[in-house]
């Protein structure tokens, strides 16, 4: 796929997420119907432009009352999206996805996959168990609600997207602003730092929204497939990979399809439907 | 290749047919007015204040 094409589609994504414009100027966020659902992409429902919920926040807050009842709402909606795009939702939709993109095109030193970064990938999947589950189930507040542990005290989306804007525009919000505020801001200026020599820093190491799409990476119906009677198995599609992925469609991949550009067969395509005519067989070699 | 891509598909479909059957009981339990609830205020602790 092509990366300006890439490039827009995730910027037309971000605007969506983000569509009450003028929320941005009064610090007020929206309040209409839409919020009741789902976002597919990190994007806190705090932000004066939120138009929709983010599905972390409001999967710890079903979490945090489900003494009452089963989170099913949001999980049908995690298992919607992630059945029908796994993380190409990272890689096309995510509007903090393509804040560390834009980060990564300052030019710097860049620093590249390794066995200690694959490793460190595995990460997510405890913030998704501690933060995301396990404390907001069972660190309940003083009324018996559970403590949306991840936005609290990890989240660095809600700070660039919520906290800031909002403090910018309301004078009572910064006030109020202490201890935990600066502890955010260093949180988003670290992951800021990192994601300017790292690849989507926070997508590989800490983000849960992540972890969880990977589980259906396999299965998602639109994505990235490999027409497996051309592919060679040279491995270019993965040595150019910037994630820690060990093959197209793992639990790292991001199906960009941007290595469908390096294969030397065309083995690799954005597919769905799985109908042979799909595959731009480019055979150069032979 | 075709068999592994079908029995792919039939895990792809289950998947998408739970994830509606989620939504529609979860719905139906009020889950969408409770997410409602919660996003149509500020959240304090995502923002770094709570």
């Amino acid at each position: 796929m092509d990366k300006k094409k890439r490039l827009f589609i995730q910027l037309l994504s971000c605007l969506l997420h983000n569509a009450n414009l003028p929320g941005f100027f009064t610090g007020r966020i929206y309040q209409g119907p839409a919020k009741g659902i789902c976002a597919p992409g990190l994007n806190c429902y705090s932000c004066p432009g939120a138009v929709c919920s983010c599905p972390i926040g409001a999967l710890q807050a079903s979490i945090g009352q489900s003494g009452r009842k089963l989170p099913l709402y949001i999980a049908g909606t995690l298992v919607l999206f992630g059945a029908l795009l796994g993380r190409g939702i990272c890689a096309f939709l995510c509007p903090f996805g393509l804040f560390q993109e834009l980060l990564y095109k300052i030019p710097s030193k860049k620093f590249k996959k390794s066995s200690l970064s694959r490793k460190a990938s595995l990460l997510k999947y405890l913030v998704l168990g501690i933060f995301v589950v396990y404390l907001p189930l069972f660190y309940l507040a003083k009324n018996g609600v559970g403590s949306p542990a991840f936005c609290k005290f990890i989240c660095p989306a809600g700070t660039l997207e919520g906290g800031l804007p909002l403090m910018a525009a309301n004078s009572r919000l910064r006030v109020i602003a202490g201890a935990l505020f600066g502890w955010k801001l260093f949180v988003l200026v670290f992951v800021a730092i990192a994601s300017v020599f790292l690849y989507r820093a926070f997508c590989r190491f800490i983000c849960p929204l992540g972890a969880i799409y990977s589980l259906f990476n396999h299965y998602a119906l639109f994505g990235v497939e490999v027409n497996e009677s051309e592919c060679i198995g040279c491995n270019e599609c993965v040595k150019a990979c910037k994630l820690d992925t060990k093959a197209i469609n793992d639990r790292e991949c991001i199906r960009c399809a941007e290595c469908a550009g390096v294969c030397p067969r065309g083995a690799v395509a954005v597919g769905g439907t799985g109908k042979e005519k799909k595959w731009r067989i480019n055979r150069k070699e032979s | 290749m075709r068999k592994g891509w079908m029995k792919k598909r039939i895990i792809t479909l289950t998947l998408l047919a739970v994830a509606v059957l989620f939504i529609v009981l979860g719905i139906s339990q009020g889950d969408y007015y409770s997410t409602l609830q919660k996003a149509v205020r500020i959240c304090l602790e995502c923002i770094g204040i709570g």
